[in-house]
């Protein structure tokens, strides 16, 4: 049981929960970006919490399928087709062996998600079938697909069936400005309180640097607060001496262009975090695209603790109504 | 005669040539064949071929060179 790519589509790669665990030897979790599609996608099929996904962006894949199963498709808004006639997505299908899988134009976000029943079956690394694309471990060959891979599927699905359906009101919308919340810190006092102001007050285009390994944005200039820079700090105001990044944290070499780091980020360095984009807001970061906004709004701490909870409630929610 | 409109499929930056010293893929006028390269579009630092869906005679470019595209947007008109 296989999943042949007959075009790979974009940057298209075999991602899971992520590689948690190895963080402070400098290995980046990787993992599906839009977590909430993902997860969703694996219990629509029926599968186990963490079975492999596929994870596209801007183009879908066409994936020919060499015996009947079932998938779902999951993420952005994008027309699917299964042989050229199209299919729902957000709910489970049947597809039968020879059939494949193909996707038009996306409308709004930016990664669709394709779940299998059973998963995709590569080999664990490190405890997570992920790819991290720029070592090049994980996954299917630790790189992007190619025309002509073929996939083996798990046989393990607990319970496959067709005709499961997320709720419509659960279906997350892409508008066309994100709000993602923002845990103020790190290092925010490095930037003047106006420019913190205006950090959080700017609606930031994606630039056509977005990828696995962060987003890069364009909307206003940062200033620093002016200081003699400490032992072990570069010379850039944006430059803080060394520490490690979270994942989602936010910074800005040179005061312009700030970056929100993601899961196949360099786990440390010497710029400023101004803040962290909350985990599960993350899903949201991932399905802009080059030319949408962000919005960064402020929490605190039990505010971003308070989003978490919700956001995992809802997924919870969702799960026991697809079992 | 018909006309015809290649759309971007990714959003990214426009590039009329396949490097800087390159002469354009096409011109206005140009006569190009179905899977034809017209442009390139830069996305996540990697770059894509944008190819004719049709074939024709390049009527109007309808981006600059280095302009940012979104997904759908018409890049080049052909007279078919």
């Amino acid at each position: 049981m296989s999943v042949i790519v007959k075009d790979p589509g974009l940057e298209t790669t075999v991602q899971d929960t992520g590689r948690l665990g190895y963080y402070s030897i400098g290995f980046p979790p990787s993992g599906a970006l839009d977590s909430f599609a993902y997860h969703v996608g694996n219990a629509l099929v029926g599968n186990e919490p963490g079975a492999a996904a596929l994870e596209a962006v801007y183009l879908g894949p066409t994936l020919e399928f060499t015996q009947d199963t079932v998938i779902a498709v999951t993420g952005a808004e994008i027309p699917a087709f299964i042989d050229g006639e199209e299919i729902p997505i957000w709910e489970s299908v049947a597809v039968s062996s020879g059939s494949v899988l193909s996707f038009g134009q996306l409308r709004a976000g930016a990664r669709p998600y394709v779940a299998v029943a059973g998963g995709i079956d590569v080999p664990l690394y490190y405890g997570s079938r992920s790819t991290y694309t720029l070592v090049g471990i994980g996954g299917f060959e630790g790189r992007a697909l190619r025309a002509g891979d073929e996939l083996a599927i798990g046989s393990e699905a607990r319970d496959p069936r067709a005709g499961r359906r997320v709720d419509p009101g659960d279906v997350p919308e892409h508008p066309a400005t994100a709000e993602v919340h923002l845990l103020v810190g790190l290092h925010s006092y490095r930037l003047t309180p106006e420019s913190l102001e205006r950090f959080t007050g700017t609606d930031w285009k994606v630039t056509p640097d977005a990828n696995r390994v962060g987003y890069r944005f364009r909307g206003a200039e940062l200033e620093f607060v002016p200081r003699e820079q400490p032992f072990g700090a570069g010379s850039d105001p944006a430059n803080v001496t060394d520490c490690g990044y979270p994942v989602g944290s936010v910074q800005v070499p040179g005061g312009v262009e700030p970056i929100v780091l993601l899961q196949d980020a360099v786990t440390g360095g010497g710029y400023a975090t101004l803040g962290t984009v909350v985990s599960v807001d993350r899903a949201k970061l991932a399905q802009t695209k080059t030319g949408d906004k962000v919005r960064f709004v402020p929490v605190d701490l039990d505010g971003a603790l308070a989003v978490r909870q919700e956001r995992l409630a809802a997924l919870d929610r969702i799960r026991s109504a697809l079992a | 005669m018909g006309s015809h409109t290649i759309t971007s499929r990714t959003p990214g930056v426009f590039y009329h040539r396949p490097s800087p010293d390159a002469e354009p893929y096409v011109t206005q006028g140009a006569s190009v064949s179905e899977g034809d390269t017209v442009g390139l579009v830069e996305v996540m630092k990697t770059f894509h071929e944008v190819k004719a869906d049709a074939a024709g005679t390049v009527s109007k470019i309808l981006v600059e060179n280095e302009d940012e595209v979104t997904i759908g947007q018409d890049l080049v008109e052909l007279e078919t």
